[in-house]
């Protein structure tokens, strides 16, 4: 579980040597910044499935959390886990790669290829750290439409996510609506709440408390702020949960112990549980992307972009929505859908909303959970039909 | 909300209503169940169309089919649509489980330019009997709760219907009274006749000026 492979690569070595593709953008094509400023040269490193059509109509771009990678559908090189999707994402799944071109992208912050704070900064040979601008929602967006420029394609057929990913895909929707036929926002919000802001607060805080964190230096120095990013993880960790799936798991059980052993080691099992979660993250995330991709996620208020209105945002879109929010997800509960979903109605959209009754919280749009398969294949395979793109070869499992 | 008002065996009205509909209209299905009505819509009339539903369950079937349906309550949620956004607003079997069928008939003109009202016939002769010679609240096939456990709050007859449409300004363009079957009631008889001999009622309603 949290052992390390010596097959696999070290998380330091993905952001500037990544097991996938890597698109590098020079001086000539700089990202132009919401803080003002460009970020040239660029890499953004991604993965693909499937084959694109003749007519490159069935793109479907996936975006990936505050803690994933482009590695949505094959096994991790870091990790040597599952890819983060491959619930919905493969052969005969709902976004099936026998039939949609599916890419993802490591978001621009990131630590597994994309130029974030891990990156070699070329202006000095060493890392970026804090040097690197803040990173914005609709940052991680503008790099993934200069990806899909150079893939060739006009249109994606479809973009899907959760969570930060979910930002990414109402973002796409706002920004460049007449590129996004469909989109699949799941467990998200079209800003970000008081609360959440305050969660990644304490994060960050547990992070840069830590003394080898050294002002975000701590990889020119050789040291590595672990401790605050593992209580970043586990404090996070706790909001991915829901109450009554953690009473269910753990309860008050006692880890490896038949009593109390009066100390402060971890007696629970949800102590050993967070403690599992905290040390195995560290291994794979860079502390410094975990500061700029909590960050992004705070500035995030798309409304705020369009003169406070949500409807303005989406107004007269031709983009078919389709909204998705789990019973359990305290974190970005359904009001938030539903705020989202008057907007697009609101604003003229075609919009679905789905609710579904689990006790997985957040983590559930990660996890195999029937009505959100259904529920997404019902949506992709309608919006499939309306765009003329042909069902996958009869050999694939369905 | 459709689905628990009527029982589904005796939706006699989906093939009426979908005929009032022109091909190629942009319509909202307000408490469209199960979707029945929208791909009745979609197979014959070829319309883009919404829907909106009050039961989860009915709304995850209907995006699983591949339906453009949110969650949401007619008495609540009609208000944030914008004017003029559809060609049809349809409620169908669903006004008598409203809580202000009024406020709700005027959002749907406000949304539609037309509205099309389905509705049980409260004045059917068989509901008139169980209340005259019972001396109990009605159950009939088709209205088959008991006063106490029914979602049908807000009960109306044709001509309580008819009168409502004049107190909102609305234009009947056309009506019709189905029998037990289904079938329509004869066009040229009077609207007492429809009043007790139909078992179901369909309004194509439109704004006046």
């Amino acid at each position: 579980m949290g052992g390390h492979n010596p097959n696999l690569t070290s998380g330091a070595n993905e952001a500037d040597a990544p097991h996938s593709f890597v698109l590098r953008l020079g001086a000539d094509r700089p990202l132009p910044m919401d803080a003002g400023v460009t970020l040239a040269p660029l890499s953004i490193a991604y993965q693909t499935y499937g084959a694109l059509n003749n007519t490159k109509t069935n793109a479907i771009l996936v975006c990936h959390a505050l803690t994933g990678d482009q590695h949505a559908a094959n096994r991790n090189p870091v990790t040597g886990k599952n890819g983060w999707w491959e619930t919905m994402v493969g052969p005969g799944k709902p976004i099936d790669t026998d039939r949609f071109f599916v890419i993802c992208a490591n978001v621009v912050g990131g630590c597994m290829g994309t130029t974030g704070p891990a990156s070699t900064n070329p202006a000095t040979g060493g890392v970026y750290g804090l040097d690197l601008p803040l990173v914005t929602i609709a940052d991680m967006v503008r790099a993934q439409a200069m990806l899909v420029d150079h893939l060739g394609i006009d249109t994606l057929f479809c973009v899907a996510g959760g969570s930060m990913g979910g930002m990414q895909v109402l973002q796409w929707a706002a920004a460049y609506p007449e590129r996004v036929y469909s989109a699949l926002p799941i467990a998200t919000s079209a800003k970000h709440s008081s609360q959440n802001i305050a969660f990644h607060e304490v994060g960050r805080q547990a992070i840069m408390a830590d003394p080898d964190w050294r002002n975000g230096r701590y990889l020119a120095e050789g040291v590595n702020p672990a401790k605050g990013l593992a209580v970043a993880r586990m404090a996070a960790h706790i909001t991915y949960l829901s109450d009554s799936a953690l009473q269910r798991r753990f309860g008050r059980k006692l880890q490896d112990r038949t009593a109390r052993t009066f100390s402060f080691g971890a007696d629970f099992q949800i102590e050993s549980y967070l403690r599992h979660q905290g040390s195995i993250f560290v291994e794979r995330f860079d502390p410094n992307s975990y500061l700029f991709m909590t960050r992004a996620m705070d500035y995030f208020d798309l409304a705020a972009d369009y003169d406070g209105s949500l409807a303005r945002a989406f107004k007269d879109s031709k983009t078919r929505f389709c909204v998705v929010s789990f019973t359990s997800d305290w974190l970005f509960p359904t009001s938030d859908s539903r705020a989202l979903v008057h907007a697009l109605n609101a604003g003229g959209a075609s919009v679905s909303f789905v609710e579904i009754e689990t006790d997985r919280g957040h983590d559930a749009f990660l996890l195999d959970v029937p009505d959100l398969i259904a529920t997404t294949r019902g949506f992709i395979d309608a919006a499939a039909r309306t765009r003329g793109i042909a069902p996958a070869p009869a050999s694939s499992g369905l | 909300m459709t689905t628990t008002s009527v029982a589904p065996q005796s939706r006699i009205d989906l093939v009426r209503v979908a005929e009032m509909v022109e091909p190629r209209a942009r319509v909202l299905d307000v408490g469209c169940g199960d979707g029945a009505l929208l791909r009745l819509l979609a197979e014959t009339r070829e319309v883009d169309g919404r829907g909106m539903e009050l039961s989860q369950r009915g709304v995850n079937d209907c995006v699983a089919k591949g339906l453009s349906v949110i969650q949401g309550d007619a008495d609540t949620d009609l208000a944030d649509y914008p004017d003029d956004a559809f060609d049809y607003v349809i409620l169908s079997q669903t006004l008598q489980a409203t809580r202000q069928p009024r406020v709700v008939m005027e959002h749907m003109l406000r949304i539609g330019r037309r509205a099309i009202v389905s509705f049980p016939n409260f004045g059917h002769w068989r509901i008139r009997a169980q209340i005259a010679f019972k001396g109990r609240m009605p159950v009939t096939e088709n209205l088959s709760h008991s006063w106490y456990d029914t979602p049908n709050i807000h009960f109306c007859t044709i001509r309580d219907f008819v009168a409502l449409t004049r107190q909102i300004d609305a234009r009947i363009e056309s009506s019709a009274a189905l029998n037990s079957q289904g079938y329509p009631l004869q066009v040229s008889l009077p609207w007492w006749a429809w009043n007790l001999l139909g078992e179901q009622a369909v309004f194509l309603l439109r704004r006046k000026r």
